[in-house]
């Protein structure tokens, strides 16, 4: 196995990333960061699908909002540690990914999109009447416990620098996944897919691992999710939230690394730091997505990324 | 060094005002107000109760030890997670001392668990739930304006008594709806009616015929509507659409503003019984504020209970944070709940262990359209409901903060 | 008295009666959206917005203009149209080329101003909008009292789906629709304008919904919020019917409007629920929905 693939050139960049990364706290309200980080590590989760494999799924809010759902009840009910709640809620990710994933992955385009609707509607609803959600209530005052039992994640930095830790694990795992062979043979899918099978791949299997995949990493950004903000709500698991998740990445730059994270940061900025101007949020988000349609495409990862490689930089 | 000099100066200026002064972080007070600006309620609740607030600062004085009493604003769009979200910031960053109005109880609930762990005031008007004043109930929390204990109580029990022995509940199928529903059962039952069905209906819901026919069929004489806002106009709409009052039942809405009245028209909504905290044109002084509101607002509109509630629970705040001469949560909850409230909303109202601030409720009768004499002329006031008698008796609570 | 799982025969048509009526709005709204999808290959996401203005325009034209609601049924699908081909010609037609993703997120974008800028207008608790007086009133069927209006809802939306279908599957005009649809190129070599054509179509489609609008605003309040409630399940009925089929979103609509009907008397909770569980095994039986051609 070799190691993660960054090359040299790459280095200063991902180095800078991640220095801003510790010290951003310092500068902005880090909840504010932790939910950015969230968003972005669900809309990376999303990319692989969308970005690499060329599939649009309109159900991920299932897999984050029912993750948010196990690790909170967990960590509440059960009195888990975070971490083995969060596994916990990965694992029900997961599972649910293998399922949903094994029904729509069939389907192509649009039919793949309202079948991964239509399962999730049904989970919405599992969710509006199983009672350990408590409806529209959601769980809510969930403790954020001590990490392995010793590190205290009350504080909000130490919060912040997990949260962090997490998704530079899950973003580093993430490109480690796109660029390695698997990944290879999930973009000739995405390009040609009569041509992947002639070349004696099993289309399907790739396609079901890499749903599982993206599955269960947004199921761990609805954990994470549930435990900073220590609620897990009908919200999470609500179709706008999928809704959402494809903004967030058509607004970053879909099949880039770190376009949907940029995409996830935008959004969130745009629903905290508009809040105080009331209803006037929606009709601005709405000319937003019009605007991007209509103008950057390419999201603004896309549009970066030229600027970016005359300065000698692969983004 | 002349930084650090400075710095020292102007920590000792700040010590020693403190002491001579009063304890007010940052020197001041801020009141953050949490409502749906752009959702459901947005009508009833949204910017009618940021003018709300801002009078009762404007009221005040608009000063408090000497420095401008700041408002800040946010649209929660009626999400739990939004309403943490931002409750959080306003509390850590913006240096918000109190937080009020917080329509619909997911968002209050959530804006609760955050204002207790930071040792700060919530005040909630808009949201109709119990459970806030009992297992969820704070030593810094307060509930204003209603809920759905005081709304079974004023119209369930008006009807029973009035003949409505036998009940069909169409329920928005979510935690508020079976709380009302739940409340108003036990009334009835209470007063020797019975409950003949109910249908839970997803939330929202725009055609109901199918449900209204399923009422008809149990023959029950009343058809109560445990659900609010466009659900409930919906409803009463169609009965009437559909000839159930004609049949002879009748409708009770449990939880009905002067906004949905508004909505509906006289001649969808006439007769209906409902109860309210308030309503504008009571006395000299409700219309007085009303109509001082009504020109602040625009477009003619009269305010809510939730609008009359928020500017009564802001100005109360005020006078507890200047009696008690601090912004400090806890402290200002005390000095709050040793205040009695008198105002044009709450004639005698008071502060329970609960957090639930008792005041008297009315009984309302929607007037039929020849009876008003205008735009937002519609309630009849039929019966005062006494406090003590319209909220849950704090011997039922299971609030933790209650000593038994 | 006969009874079928444990309920009145007679009581359960009257059920079914009216899932048919909420079928017939269904019916309209989604043939809009097949027709569009169809000839232009965009998700219209709008159309819920679009459904909403019809009922707007048809209030705003009874308060300010006094235009009551037959004038209404002509005025609001016109006003309506005319703003989807504005929206079509400047914004549409730039998308056609690329993957349906931009076409829904683009009307997903519309649809949010759309809705944003009737709210801060109008509140969001609706307005009252009278039965016209000619249709006010019910008929006793014995087993259920319905009210004329909704009877007239059947009708007139069983005369504007069957005379789309026959427009389109039976008439010239039609089968340059559908020539356009399968090879754009070859029918512009004729000396038809298929842009021309796509621009009516699209305004065609949205007035259709608008029309939908008129007929819902007696019944439910007319209120910014009506057509998002409503968009998501008439998505559903196309891609069950088939996309993009015509005859499939007609019958899918007045369908599915009877098994919506019947869950609320079972399970009513699931009422707004089961149309996807329908979805679901549609899916997975049928790929390409009731009445549709190929995956």
């Amino acid at each position: 196995m070799n190691a993660v693939i960054i090359s040299s050139r790459q280095k200063p960049f991902v180095l800078a990333l991640l220095g801003l990364g510790l010290v951003l706290p310092f500068a902005i309200y880090p909840v504010f960061l932790m939910k950015g980080l969230c968003f972005g590590l669900f809309a990376a989760a999303f990319n692989l699908l969308l970005g690499y494999v060329g599939l649009l799924s309109f159900g991920h809010a299932m897999f984050f909002g029912w993750s948010a759902y196990i690790t909170a009840h967990a960590a509440k009910e059960w009195g888990l540690t975070p971490e083995l709640a969060i596994l916990a809620g990965v694992a029900l990710a997961t599972l649910l990914g293998l399922v949903v994933g094994w029904l729509a992955i069939r389907r192509q385009g649009i039919y793949f999109a309202m079948i991964t609707l239509a399962l999730a509607q049904l989970m919405y609803f599992v969710a509006v009447q199983a009672p350990f959600t408590h409806g529209e209530d959601g769980i809510q005052g969930v403790p954020r416990g001590r990490l392995f039992g010793l590190i205290d994640l009350g504080d909000t930095l130490t919060m912040y620098y997990f949260v962090f830790a997490v998704f530079v694990a899950s973003l580093l795992f993430l490109y480690r996944v796109v660029n390695s062979p698997f990944g290879q043979i999930l973009k000739a899918i995405r390009d040609n897919e009569p041509r992947a099978i002639s070349l004696g791949y099993e289309v399907t299997r790739y396609k079901l691992i890499a749903f599982v995949i993206s599955a269960a990493f947004a199921g761990l950004a609805g954990s994470l999710k549930s435990l900073v903000f220590q609620l897990a709500s009908l919200a999470d698991v609500n179709w706008h939230i999928s809704g959402e998740v494809v903004l967030m990445t058509l607004l970053g730059g879909v099949g880039t690394v770190l376009g949907p994270t940029v995409g996830g940061f935008l959004v969130v900025a745009i629903q905290d730091y508009f809040a105080g101007i009331g209803s006037l949020v929606i009709i601005i988000q709405g000319i937003i997505f019009v605007v991007c349609v209509l103008l950057f495409r390419s999201g603004m990862i896309g549009v970066l990324t030229p600027w970016l490689k005359r300065r000698g930089i692969n983004g | 060094m002349v930084m650090k000099r400075l710095l020292l100066g102007a920590a000792a200026l700040a010590l020693s005002a403190g002491m001579a002064q009063a304890q007010y972080s940052d020197n001041k007070v801020k009141i953050g107000i949490l409502t749906d600006l752009s959702g459901t309620y947005s009508d009833l609740a949204g910017k009618g109760t940021i003018v709300a607030a801002q009078m009762a600062i404007d009221d005040f004085g608009g000063k408090l030890n000497g420095q401008p009493i700041e408002l800040i604003s946010a649209d929660h769009q009626n999400k739990a997670d939004i309403a943490s979200g931002i409750a959080r910031k306003w509390y850590d960053t913006e240096g918000v001392d109190a937080i009020a109005e917080l329509v619909t109880t997911a968002a209050a609930i959530a804006v609760r668990e955050v204002s207790k762990e930071k040792g700060k005031i919530d005040l909630v008007s808009g949201a109709a739930s119990t459970p806030l004043t009992n297992d969820k109930c704070s030593a810094t929390g307060f509930h204003w304006t209603y809920d759905t204990y005081a709304m079974a109580v004023g119209t369930g029990d008006a009807v029973v008594k009035n003949g409505g022995k036998t009940w069909f509940f169409l329920t928005a199928d979510y935690a508020f709806g079976h709380n009302l529903q739940a409340q108003t059962e036990r009334v009835v039952k209470a007063n020797g009616g019975t409950v003949k069905g109910s249908v839970k209906h997803p939330f929202p819901n725009a055609d109901f015929s199918s449900f209204l026919l399923q009422a008809q069929a149990s023959g029950a004489q009343i058809i109560g509507l445990a659900n609010a806002g466009a659900d409930t106009i919906n409803a009463i709409k169609q009965a009437k659409e559909f000839g159930i009052t004609q049949g002879g039942q009748q409708l009770a809405g449990l939880l009905v503003f002067i906004t949905d009245v508004h909505s509906l028209g006289l001649e969808n909504a006439q007769g209906m019984m409902l109860t309210t905290g308030f309503y504008w044109d009571m006395d000299d002084q409700t219309r007085a504020w009303s109509k001082r509101w009504s020109e602040k607002m625009g477009g003619g509109k009269m305010p809510s209970m939730v609008h009359a509630g928020t500017y009564s629970q802001v100005l109360h705040y005020l006078k507890a944070a200047a009696a008690a001469k601090t912004d400090d949560g806890v402290k200002v909850a005390d000095e709050m709940r040793k205040l009695p409230i008198s105002d044009f909303f709450a004639k005698n109202g008071k502060i329970r262990a609960d957090g639930r601030m008792v005041h008297d409720m009315y009984l309302a009768q929607v007037k039929k359209p020849s009876e008003s004499k205008g735009p937002w002329d519609y309630y009849k006031i039929v019966r005062t409901i006494p406090g003590d008698e319209a909220y849950q008796p704090l011997s039922e609570s299971t609030c933790p903060l209650v000593k038994k | 008295m006969m009874t079928i799982f444990g309920m009145p025969t007679q009581a359960l048509f009257g059920q079914l009666l009216l899932g048919l009526i909420n079928g017939a709005f269904y019916a309209m709204l989604s043939l809009g959206l097949a027709l569009i999808f169809g000839l232009l290959n965009i998700i219209n996401f709008s159309h819920g917005a679009l459904y909403m203005m019809g009922a707007f325009v048809a209030w705003l034209a009874l308060n300010f203009l006094g235009l009551g609601y037959w004038p209404a049924l002509i005025v609001a699908p016109l006003v309506v149209a005319a703003l989807g081909m504005l929206i079509e010609r400047t914004m549409l037609c730039r998308l056609y080329k690329l993957d349906h993703l931009y076409g829904l997120l683009l009307t997903f974008g519309l649809a949010l101003v759309i809705e944003g800028l009737f709210r801060e207008a109008y509140g969001v608790s609706g307005q009252p909008y009278s039965v016209p007086k000619e249709l006010a009133g019910g008929w006793n069927l014995g087993f259920m009292f319905l009210p004329i209006y909704r009877g007239w809802v059947v009708v007139a939306s069983l005369i504007l789906c069957l005379g789309t279908w026959f427009a389109i599957e039976k008439t010239k005009l039609g089968a340059y629709l559908r020539a356009a649809t399968e090879n754009p190129t070859l029918v512009q070599a004729f000396g038809i304008n298929v842009p021309v054509m796509i621009t009516l179509t699209y305004g065609f489609g949205v007035a259709l919904a608008a029309i939908a609008g008129v007929l819902a605003a007696p019944v439910y309040q007319v209120s910014p919020k009506m057509g998002s409630d409503l968009i998501i399940v008439v998505f559903a009925v196309v891609v069950i019917g088939g996309m993009g089929s015509i005859m499939g979103s007609i019958v899918t609509g007045y369908l599915l409007g009877l098994v919506e009907g019947l869950t609320k008397v079972f399970y009513p909770e699931a009422a707004s629920t089961v149309i996807f569980m329908v979805m679901v095994i549609v899916l997975l039986i049928k790929p390409a929905g009731l009445f549709g051609k190929g995956a």
